[in-house]
C-alpha cells in the first residue's frame, strides 16, 4: 500500500484521472465505445501474445531498439553536461509516432475493427497510421486541418501513396484541434466498424494511459542503454511537448527515479505573453475540458479555446496530455517554453555539429539543452529525445532563413 | 418542480406531444436571436433549447458549428447568453428554457457561480453534451441540488446494461438521439426509433423526446407520434443562416410544431 502511494507510476485511477486531470468527457454515443476500448486494452495488456506481436514488429518493422547516441561534438561545443540523444527519428516513418500506432492497430485488429481513423497535425501520426494500415490492409481515413494540408504537402502525398484518404478539415480554423473534432464526429457516426487511433497522450481515458504505455518503449530502452553506456541513470531527461506522447514515453519509466530531473519543453512560438502567440498550455494556459479530458488549455476568459501558434505543426495544439498536467502540478516534472527562434538555432546547430537534421519538434528540446548544458558539470548526463527527423521541415526552415526553394535550386531570395 | 416538469405535466394532461426547438444564442447577433426566441412560444414551441456557443462543438454538425462561430465572432459570451434569458423571461415566465452546450465555458466560470447565475437568469435545465454519467460529480449532481434539471442524452449505442446508469440522475426529460452521428445528419426513421423509445420508456417515467435528423413537418409528426415529442435544431438554424427574416423562420418553426402537435 505504502509502496503504491509512493509511486508516480500508478495512474490513472479507475475514473481515468491523474489527480484532477484526465477523465472521460465525451458524448453518450461514444461512452460505450471507450468503455469497450478500455476493457479490450486491459485484456491485451496482460496478454503475452499481444506484446510478443508488438515486439516482433517493433524489431523487424520499425527497427527498434533505436540507438542511444552520445552527441560528442555538441557536448564539446556547449562545454558542459554530457549529452545523449535517444534516436527515435531513426524509426521507420521517421518519428516516434509509429510506436503507438502499431499498438493501437494491433488492438483494433483484435477488436475486429476494419476502418481506422486518425487526426494529424504535422502529418507524422497520419503517415505512421497510413503506413501500418497499408501493412495490414486496413481502410485508413486521416483528418488534417486544411491549413496543415497546405504547409505539409510532402506528408499529405506520402499518406495518399500509402493508400489513406486524407480529408482536409475546414471547420473551425482548420488546424489540429479541428481535425480532432472532425475525427471524433466521424467516430460518433461510424461506431460499429471504426477504430479511432489517437496520436498523442490526450483524449478520453483510456487513450492517455494506452498511448503512454505504447510509447514507454522509448524510456525503457533508454534506461537499459544508459546503464550499459554509463553504468547509471541520466541526471536529466528532456523532451519536446505538443500533446506530449514522446515526452511521456521517455519520462514514464523514470518517474520513480526521483534523482532524475524531468523537463518537458513546450512550444513558445513568438513568446509566452499576453498576445498568446504560442502553444505552451502549461506555462501559458489554465485547466479546462476539451477532447474528452481535463487538462491545461489555451483559452480565453470565457472558456473558449484559443488557437496555438508555433513554427512546428507537430506542437501546434492548445492542450497537453493530462498526465503532464498532473506531473506539473505535483512538481515531479518541470515544464519550460522555447521560442521558434531558439528552436531554429538549435536545428541548425544540430545539423552542423552532429550531422543530424532534427525535426522542429525535438529542436525545441535541443534548444533547452543548449540553454542549460553549458552551466552544468561535465559529469552531468543529459538525455534528450530526438523524436523525429527534419526532412519534413526543411521547407519551413528554409522559409524562415530567407531561402527560396520554390524552384528546387535553393536560391536565396534576399 | 421546474418549469420543465410543469410543462410536461400540462402536456400529458392535455394528451399533447411536445415540440422542442433549438436555437443558438447570439446567432447571427443578440438582437436577432432574442427576437426569434421571443417568437418561439407563439409559434407553438413548448420547450426552448438555447445553444451556448463553443469553439469546439465535437458532437455537432456543420450547421450548428457555424452558428456557434457566427455567434462568437459577433462577441457572444456566457454573460450575454444569460442576459438574453433574462430579457426573454421579462415577457415569458412559463416557457421552459434548457441551456445546451459543452462543459468548458461552465467549468471556466466555476460550477457554483454558474448555477447561481443560470438559476437567477431563468434557466430551467441543462444539456451538457460532454458530461456522461461517469462525470456526474462535475455538474449533474450540483445542478440537481440547485434545482435545475439535468437532461441526459440516450443514444442507439446506450445498451440495456448501460441505460439505468444513463437514466439514474436524469431529470426533466430524456433526450433520445435518433441516430449515431452528429446534429443535422441523416434523417430519423420512426420505424427504427419507435422500439428504442419504448425500450427507454420501460425503464423510466420521464418523457422521452427524440432529436437529431428531424427537418420536416412530416418527420416531426411521425417521430412525435412514437415518443413524447421531438426536437428540431439544425433545420431551424440553417433557415436563419440562409438570411431568412425572423418572421419567415418562425413560420417554418410553426409548421414543424404543428406537425408534432398533430401527432
Amino acid at each position: 500500500m505504502n509502496e503504491l502511494a509512493n509511486s508516480y507510476m500508478t495512474g490513472p485511477d479507475e475514473k481515468g484521472r491523474f489527480g484532477i486531470f484526465g477523465g472521460r468527457f465525451v458524448s453518450e454515443t461514444l461512452m460505450p465505445l471507450i468503455l469497450e476500448l478500455e476493457a479490450q486494452y486491459e485484456r491485451a495488456k496482460t496478454d503475452q501474445s499481444f506484446w510478443d506481436e508488438m515486439e516482433f514488429l517493433w524489431k523487424h518493422y520499425v527497427g527498434r531498439p533505436s540507438p542511444l547516441y552520445h552527441a560528442e561534438r555538441l557536448t564539446e561545443h556547449l562545454g558542459g553536461a554530457k549529452i545523449y540523444m535517444k534516436r527515435d527519428e531513426l524509426n521507420h516513418t521517421g518519428a516516434h509516432k509509429i510506436n503507438n500506432v502499431l499498438g493501437q492497430i494491433i488492438l483494433a485488429r483484435r477488436m475486429g475493427k476494419t476502418r481506422i481513423i486518425a487526426e494529424t497535425g504535422a502529418g507524422q501520426h497520419g503517415v505512421a497510421t497510413a503506413t501500418v494500415c497499408a501493412k495490414f490492409g486496413l481502410k485508413c481515413v486521416v483528418y488534417m486541418g486544411a491549413h496543415d494540408v497546405e504547409r505539409q504537402q510532402p506528408n499529405v502525398f506520402r499518406m495518399k501513396l500509402l493508400g489513406a484518404e486524407v480529408i482536409p478539415v475546414t471547420s473551425g480554423r482548420g488546424t489540429l484541434k479541428d481535425a480532432m473534432n472532425d475525427a471524433l464526429r466521424d467516430w460518433v457516426t461510424n461506431v460499429r466498424d471504426t477504430f479511432y487511433c489517437i496520436g498523442t497522450v490526450a483524449g478520453p481515458h483510456p487513450y492517455p494511459a494506452m498511448v503512454r504505455d505504447f510509447q514507454s518503449i522509448i524510456g525503457k530502452e533508454t534506461r537499459f542503454q544508459m546503464m550499459e553506456a554509463e553504468g547509471r541513470l541520466p541526471d536529466t531527461i528532456i523532451a519536446a511537448i505538443g500533446g506530449g506522447s514522446n515526452a511521456m514515453g521517455l519520462f514514464y519509466p523514470f518517474l520513480d527515479d526521483t534523482d532524475v530531473n524531468i523537463i518537458g519543453v513546450e512550444a513558445g512560438g513568438k513568446g509566452v505573453n499576453a498576445k498568446m502567440e504560442h502553444c505552451a498550455s502549461l506555462t501559458g494556459g489554465r485547466p479546462g475540458v476539451l477532447h474528452g479530458n481535463r487538462t491545461y488549455l489555451l483559452q480565453d476568459d470565457d472558456g473558449q479555446i484559443l488557437e496555438g501558434f508555433s513554427i512546428s505543426a507537430g506542437l501546434d495544439y492548445p492542450g497537453i496530455g493530462p498526465e503532464h498536467a498532473w506531473l506539473n502540478d505535483i512538481g515531479r516534472a518541470k515544464y519550460v517554453a522555447i521560442t521558434d527562434k531558439e528552436a531554429l538555432e538549435a536545428f541548425q546547430l544540430c545539423c552542423a555539429t552532429e550531422g543530424i537534421i532534427p525535426a522542429l519538434e525535438p529542436s525545441h528540446a535541443l534548444a533547452h539543452v543548449m540553454k542549460i548544458a553549458p552551466d552544468l558539470p561535465k559529469d552531468h548526463i543529459i538525455c534528450m529525445n530526438m523524436c523525429g527527423r527534419g526532412d519534413k521541415d526543411i521547407y519551413t526552415v528554409a522559409k524562415h532563413l530567407g531561402v527560396d526553394m520554390s524552384d528546387g535550386e535553393g536560391r536565396s531570395v534576399s | 418542480m421546474t418549469r420543465i416538469d410543469a410543462r410536461f405535466a400540462k402536456l400529458r394532461a392535455e394528451g399533447r406531444k411536445a415540440f422542442v426547438s433549438y436555437i443558438m444564442a447570439g446567432d447571427p447577433d443578440v438582437k436577432t436571436s432574442l427576437t426569434l426566441m421571443k417568437g418561439l412560444p407563439s409559434a407553438g414551441v413548448d420547450v426552448i433549447e438555447l445553444g451556448l456557443p463553443f469553439t469546439d462543438p465535437m458532437a455537432d454538425g456543420p450547421t450548428i458549428q457555424l452558428a456557434g462561430q457566427r455567434a462568437l465572432e459577433g462577441g457572444m459570451t456566457l454573460d450575454k447568453t444569460l442576459q438574453m434569458v433574462r430579457e426573454f423571461r421579462a415577457g415569458d415566465n412559463d416557457t421552459p428554457i434548457v441551456l445546451m452546450g459543452y462543459y468548458n465555458p461552465i467549468y471556466s466560470r466555476g460550477v457554483d457561480t454558474f448555477l447561481d447565475q443560470a438559476k437567477e437568469a431563468g434557466i430551467d435545465g441543462l444539456i451538457i453534451v460532454d458530461l456522461p454519467p461517469e462525470e456526474d460529480d462535475e455538474l449533474c449532481i450540483p445542478a440537481q441540488k440547485a434545482g435545475l434539471n439535468f437532461i441526459r442524452l440516450a443514444t442507439p449505442t446506450t445498451d440495456d446494461k448501460r441505460l439505468p446508469k444513463v437514466l439514474q440522475n436524469t431529470s426533466g426529460f430524456v433526450y433520445y438521439v435518433s441516430i449515431t452521428g452528429i446534429t443535422g445528419a441523416a434523417a430519423a426513421q420512426a420505424a427504427e426509433v419507435g422500439p428504442e423509445v419504448a425500450r427507454i420508456k420501460s425503464q423510466t417515467d420521464l418523457p422521452v423526446i427524440v432529436g437529431f435528423g428531424i427537418r420536416t413537418p412530416e418527420t416531426s409528426q411521425s417521430i412525435a407520434s412514437i415518443a413524447d415529442g421531438c426536437v428540431v435544431g439544425s433545420a431551424i438554424v440553417a433557415d436563419l443562416a440562409e438570411g431568412k427574416p425572423v418572421d419567415e423562420v418562425l413560420g417554418f418553426v410553426k409548421s414543424l410544431a404543428d406537425g408534432a402537435h398533430r401527432a
